[in-house]
């Protein structure tokens, strides 16, 4: 292997290192705060890509659909509750807030799809429709599970999985579509060209890490999400809302999610069915950190990267296979020295 | 904010029953706290001691009547009845073992996030004051505390949610003679600066000398009740419900 292969071996895998380690963030977040392992985090993803793809032909995309439909059963929920017997202000709040936003997304959405406002804005669009399926998904699918043990909501977030990747085809049909670069051409760096495109997806993806762990590090909400992720009894106790946390967590991966797939876009032809292989790699490098630790899982995520990259070129039949491959050694090595959080808290 | 009389007492808890699945834990307590009061509960291990006051804060569920100020919160969720002024330091302590003191006493304050930072600032510097091992230890995660910096720390986090009334249970639980002594003497100090109390604890000889008021429980009932004074005098009393002389004082 040549010099110039390496360092383009190198680009590729931190290129995609970084977008594993937004995932693997998003998922060891999700499941510190709420014991919820986000399987579906992935097909965020491909709807992000998906949806942006479609903005970019003119056209709203069919994922509009989905979430008035989340929205919608969301807010019913909430309804239910209140004629239950739960008569709270707060209640009737959610409830408009579930139904009214995603019929205002959409609104905007058909009003300005195709009106050729520009990248930018089909950006702003993708973000508007893609992060709230993090906490509808959470209000629909998890919230009414309550506190359940992990394996219940493993395998509700399976269920989640599936419905997302059958609503993804239909929606957006079968076909793979690729975005055209947010900044394109090349730059040369040590001799090795390195695409405008690829700068771009690391630079955002240290930004947004940058800006989590100042968030969680400085921040009193970010300290809340941190201190129910140590102790649940202890965070309750001080007046943090578990389910608040919970909400926020899922908005918080949703975001993770659509930034993903708005980057991966350009980079990779997507199908429906992509962001799931993308989720897993991410969920690798968040085993990784034994679901626990947040630089563990970037770290990883970047090896990961780096390795699938390699990996594709001595054989490039085999790439998945030797990634995925990876997770014996590494559950080998996490059972040898534990440090990972205890599911059985309580 | 307290539109009753002074009269009557803070705390108001009326035939409350808790139940595990078909185990009742308490079945029909009916206590009060006056304001600016001492109130202890004792009794021996497993009489329901925890359960009434994890009930009390609304961590479980239960039926029954509590009135806090006059206002009915046995409904409420843990964060309303906390914005009332109800505050538990629960026997476990549940502080943010990885994250540093300072940052959990900026958490006890989570509740008032909304008030104007001066105002939360000044508590914590009184909350420093209070504790001056606190302040050299901020930057030290509470983990890495003894277990007497705990109980201080526990203490002094729940305090940063301004309570009218503070739930202790078993503050002595794991600490030596001299730190209890301690942690007590805090106690009635709180109660000295207008913060009434209910504290539970097996440590009856203790707790009986701090406080006013005493209820004796046992299986989830309360067996007797009367002035702190006068059940500390009563030697039968102690030897037969909590044990002492028979080689288990202070468990």
């Amino acid at each position: 292997m040549s010099y110039l292969i390496g360092a383009l071996l190198a680009q590729d895998g931190l290129t995609n290192g970084a977008i594993y380690a937004l995932i693997a963030l998003a998922l060891v977040m999700v499941f510190s705060v709420t014991r919820i392992i986000f399987i579906p985090q992935g097909e965020i993803v491909t709807y992000s890509s998906l949806s942006l793809a479609s903005l970019q032909q003119g056209t709203a995309p069919g994922s509009i659909w989905l979430i008035v439909a989340l929205g919608l059963l969301a807010a019913g929920l909430e309804g239910f509750g209140y004629l239950r017997g739960d008569r709270s202000t707060s209640r009737l709040r959610a409830m408009a807030a579930y139904g009214l936003v995603p019929l205002a997304v959409a609104a905007l959405t058909f009003a300005t799809a195709g009106a050729g406002f520009g990248f930018l804005w089909n950006i702003v669009l993708v973000l508007l429709i893609v992060v709230p399926m993090g906490p509808l998904i959470y209000r629909v699918a998890f919230r009414p599970l309550g506190d359940a043990t992990v394996l219940h909501s493993l395998i509700v977030a399976m269920a989640v999985h599936f419905v997302l990747l059958g609503c993804g085809l239909l929606a957006f049909g079968p076909e793979g579509v690729r975005t055209p670069p947010l900044i394109a051409g090349r730059f040369p760096v040590f001799g090795v060209p390195v695409s405008a495109q690829a700068m771009v997806v690391v630079a955002v993806a240290i930004v947004a890490i940058i800006a989590m762990a100042l968030y969680f590090g400085r921040t009193l909400s970010g300290k809340a999400l941190r201190a129910t992720a140590f102790n649940r009894v202890g965070a309750r106790l001080v007046g943090i809302r578990t389910e608040q946390a919970a909400r926020l967590v899922f908005l918080l991966a949703g975001f993770a999610g659509a930034l993903c797939g708005i980057l991966v876009a350009p980079i990779t032809t997507v199908y429906y069915d992509t962001g799931f292989l993308i989720g897993l790699k991410g969920f690798i490098a968040a085993i990784f950190a034994g679901l626990a630790s947040y630089p563990l899982a970037a770290l990883g995520a970047v090896l990961l990267g780096l390795f699938e990259s390699y990996s594709s070129f001595f054989a490039s039949l085999y790439k998945d296979a030797i990634v995925f491959a990876l997770i014996i050694p590494i559950l080998l090595w996490r059972s040898l020295r534990s440090t990972h959080v205890e599911e059985d808290e309580e | 904010m307290s539109g009753t009389s002074p009269d009557t007492p803070l705390l108001c808890v009326r035939d409350l029953h808790v139940s595990y699945g078909p185990v009742e834990a308490v079945g029909g307590i009916s206590l009060d706290v006056p304001r600016g009061a001492i109130v202890s509960v004792i009794g021996p291990n497993g009489a329901g001691k925890s359960t009434l006051l994890n009930a009390l804060m609304g961590l479980l569920p239960s039926k029954g009547q509590a009135t806090l100020d006059g206002r009915d919160v046995a409904a409420m969720p843990v964060e309303d009845r906390l914005r009332r002024g109800l505050c538990l330091v629960s026997e476990k302590r549940e502080l943010f073992a990885e994250m540093s003191v300072a940052d959990n006493l900026a958490l006890g304050a989570y509740s008032r996030r909304h008030e104007p930072k001066g105002a939360v600032e000044a508590d914590l510097e009184a909350g420093y004051q209070r504790f001056p091992r606190l302040k050299e230890r901020r930057h030290q995660t509470a983990g890495t505390l003894s277990g007497g910096e705990r109980q201080m720390l526990a203490i002094a986090r729940a305090l940063m949610a301004r309570p009218q009334l503070l739930m202790l249970d078993e503050p002595s639980l794991g600490l030596a003679p001299l730190i209890v002594a301690e942690v007590l003497e805090t106690v009635s100090e709180l109660r000295r600066s207008g913060v009434s109390i209910l504290i539970v604890e097996q440590n009856a000889r203790a707790v009986l000398r701090i406080a006013d008021y005493g209820y004796v429980l046992e299986q989830g009932r309360i067996a007797m009740e009367g002035d702190a004074a006068t059940l500390l005098a009563d030697e039968r009393l102690i030897q037969t419900y909590l044990g002492f002389g028979k080689g288990e004082a202070a468990a």
